[in-house]
């Protein structure tokens, strides 16, 4: 073990340089966040991520987030275990009907100011599962978004991109 | 050969391929469940099927030979809306036909749990893939099994649950920090795949495959397309099988890095989940290069591949088979020479063989415990009947087990890898998919398991499609490996079965 831990002193770190924030989250932001909100924002945010049915495959890159090349604990942008401790739900999946519920109350749990930011194709609008009986339809059916990021599933750099929208120093009021 | 004679009781389906599928009796329903009881067959799925407004109902049952070289699909025709019940012999079945009665309203006779599963009692419908009718107003509340014992305490966890996963909820019965019993309850992320489906364009089908299980959807692509073209009798150029093997070892390796590494952080030995998601990374991006998407997600479709392989994405595979060779080795030494995360995981959470048997349990879940089943082999598809693999089996069933079998089969991968790009042939990647009717059954080897497709199509257009996800074959085995383990562990016992809530969901 510590030979692994010591190499890494002798590599370059994998870490790479960000992308800039995405100019449409950076609109999307300014047209739906108040002033008030926005004080809070341009800072380190806790983020919970919340299934509300996807296919897991946004989870997959959601997680990349974490890892050496992406690091998203540098931007001061950390996951959180409970809403309890959140300022942003970071929600996928269209919303299905069984879960239309626990997004409510993971919500409403969540204290304000917060922020919600719906990932992938399915939770803007449910997507290719749209018009089932199991599907509500997107995320902002359900609770209000203030930032959507589209793919399928998004990769981590558009994932990148429109999370820093969040902290970005000109997003505050 | 068991099968030969289940078939010859049965009237054959003339349409459906390359596996038999036979319409039989009640009474031969029941002996057939006889011998899956008795470990004779092995049961593969089970599902529902009508027509438009619940007209023609049937349940149908694959079962596989005792050494998994054949698969038969036996139908049983419900006019009263009623079937035996498997699950009354052989409990493989029971979460199968709860799904069934739920979705279809097809009761199953003497079943021994009526209660519902995948419909929480949030939908408008009742029986949405049946007779569909408007749910009642009032629901009954859903009851957990009873417990009864001294200093006994319930955790419930989730759906929403802590980390970045899929939503389901567990009921944990415990007396002091020991797990005395674990009743999961899923169906969180059911979004009606099946229902959607219906009457869907065969693209639109495959696009919905592909999305069932997002680190499957290789596997699902393939089964689903296996199918399609069974059903329609034609075959994807040679080229193409290539193409899809690569993909699926890819996918295979992405996700054994990433559940390796998150086995060892639920563990808290974050060091070695950092460098095997290093490893992930590096497959995702050579699958950007090589096929278009990170996930390879709607690049295997029916008759063949979306897009080809050029020279740069082959030697883009090339230089990650040999980074991967250089790096990971030190990490499996890593993982074996930790002695406090070897303390977490030897012994933990174990599957016993004659559980993992009796479930036909597949993937690394059956391997960990003895039992020797691997899609690729047996039934086996092309490529890999020219390619050289073996499938490791091991049988202490524990954590450590199923964290090897990962390690085994990433070698394994390799080395397919590395073959598949040598004796890749040239040609077409897709053949004309036609207009046409029939019925067909794929089977593929994913991640986790074999991932069965059975579809049947008329004039073009699919009529009934069933995906089944191998973690049906694995969720309740994991109620059975946490009895007796701390609460503390089942973060690392989840995370190495690591099953699909939206595979199983549907």
């Amino acid at each position: 073990m510590r030979k692994t831990l010591f190499e890494s002193f002798t590599r370059a770190p994998l870490t790479e340089a960000p992308p800039r924030p995405d100019d449409a989250a950076l609109a999307e932001l300014a047209a739906n966040v108040d002033r008030a909100a926005r004080r809070r924002l341009g800072r380190s945010l806790a983020i919970r991520e919340v299934d509300a049915g996807s296919c897991n495959g946004c989870e997959l890159e959601i997680h990349a987030l974490n890892n050496a090349f992406y690091d998203l604990e540098r931007f001061g942008l950390r996951f959180v275990a409970s809403p309890r401790h959140a300022d942003v739900l970071l929600v996928t999946g269209p919303v299905t009907r069984n879960m239309r519920e626990a997004l409510q109350r993971t919500y409403n749990a969540t204290p304000d100011p917060k922020w919600v930011v719906a990932v992938g194709h399915c939770a803007a609008d449910g997507g290719l599962f749209a018009g089932s009986y199991g599907v509500v339809g997107g995320v902002k059916d359900v609770v209000p978004v203030d930032l959507h990021i589209a793919g399928c599933p998004p990769s981590p750099l558009q994932l990148l991109k429109g999370l820093l929208a969040l902290i970005e120093p000109g997003i505050a009021a | 050969m068991p099968l030969a004679e289940v078939i010859s009781q049965g009237q054959r389906v003339a349409a459906h391929r390359p596996w038999a599928r036979v319409i039989v009796t009640a009474q031969v329903w029941r002996e057939v469940t006889q011998r899956l009881a008795a470990g004779r067959v092995a049961l593969l799925g089970l599902w529902g099927d009508a027509d438009k407004d619940g007209a023609a109902p049937a349940v149908h049952m694959a079962i596989a030979a005792e050494d998994e070289s054949d698969i038969a699909v036996v139908t049983l025709p419900c006019p009263e809306r009623s079937f035996p019940s498997v699950g009354a012999l052989h409990a493989p079945a029971i979460r199968f036909e709860r799904a069934i009665n739920s979705l279809f309203g097809l009761e199953p006779i003497g079943a021994p749990d009526a209660r519902p599963w995948l419909d929480l009692g949030f939908w408008d419908l009742e029986h949405p893939l049946g007779a569909a009718r408007p749910a009642p107003a009032q629901r009954e509340p859903y009851a957990f099994l009873p417990v009864e014992g001294e200093s006994l305490h319930q955790i419930p966890v989730g759906p929403v649950h802590a980390g970045i996963i899929e939503p389901g909820h567990f009921r944990f019965t415990a007396g002091g920090e020991t797990v005395v019993r674990l009743e999961q309850r899923l169906g969180y992320v059911h979004k009606g795949i099946e229902a959607l489906m219906a009457g869907a364009p065969i693209e639109r089908g495959a696009k919905l495959a592909a999305r069932t299980s997002g680190d499957s959807t290789v596997a699902y692509g393939i089964a689903f397309a296996q199918a399609v073209e069974a059903a329609l009798g034609i075959e994807a150029p040679s080229r193409a099988l290539y193409l899809r093997a690569l993909m699926a070892e890819l996918e295979r390796l992405a996700n054994h890095f990433g559940d390796i590494g998150a086995i060892c952080n639920d563990a808290s030995f974050a060091l070695m989940h950092a460098h095997t998601g290093v490893l992930r990374e590096l497959v995702l991006r050579a699958g950007e290069v090589a096929f278009g998407h990170r996930l390879m997600m709607d690049r295997v479709v029916p008759g063949g591949v979306a897009g080809d392989l050029d020279a740069e994405g082959a030697a883009r595979i090339a230089g990650l088979v040999q980074n991967i060779r250089d790096r990971f080795p030190q990490l499996v030494e890593l993982y074996d020479n930790t002695a406090s995360l070897q303390d977490r995981t030897v012994s933990t959470g174990i599957v016993r063989a004659e559980l993992a048997e009796k479930f036909a349990a597949p993937g690394y879940v059956g391997r960990a415990s003895g039992r020797a089943s691997d899609a690729r082999k047996r039934p086996g598809y092309a490529p890999y009947d020219r390619l050289d693999f073996t499938v490791p089996v091991l049988t202490a069933g524990d954590v450590d087990a199923r964290v090897w079998v990962r390690i085994r089969e990433v070698e394994q991968s390799l080395a397919l890898i590395e073959q598949i790009l040598a004796a890749l042939p040239a040609g077409p990647i897709a053949c004309a998919v036609p207009d046409g009717s029939g019925e067909g059954l794929g089977f593929a080897e994913g991640f986790r398991g074999a991932v069965l497709v059975w579809v049947r199509i008329a004039q073009g257009r699919i009529a009934r499609c069933h995906l089944r996800d191998p973690s049906w074959l694995q969720w309740p085995l994991l109620e059975a490996a946490i009895e007796g383990n701390i609460v503390a562990d089942f973060p690392l016992c989840n995370k190495s079965f690591n099953c699909s809530y939206a595979g199983h969901d549907l």
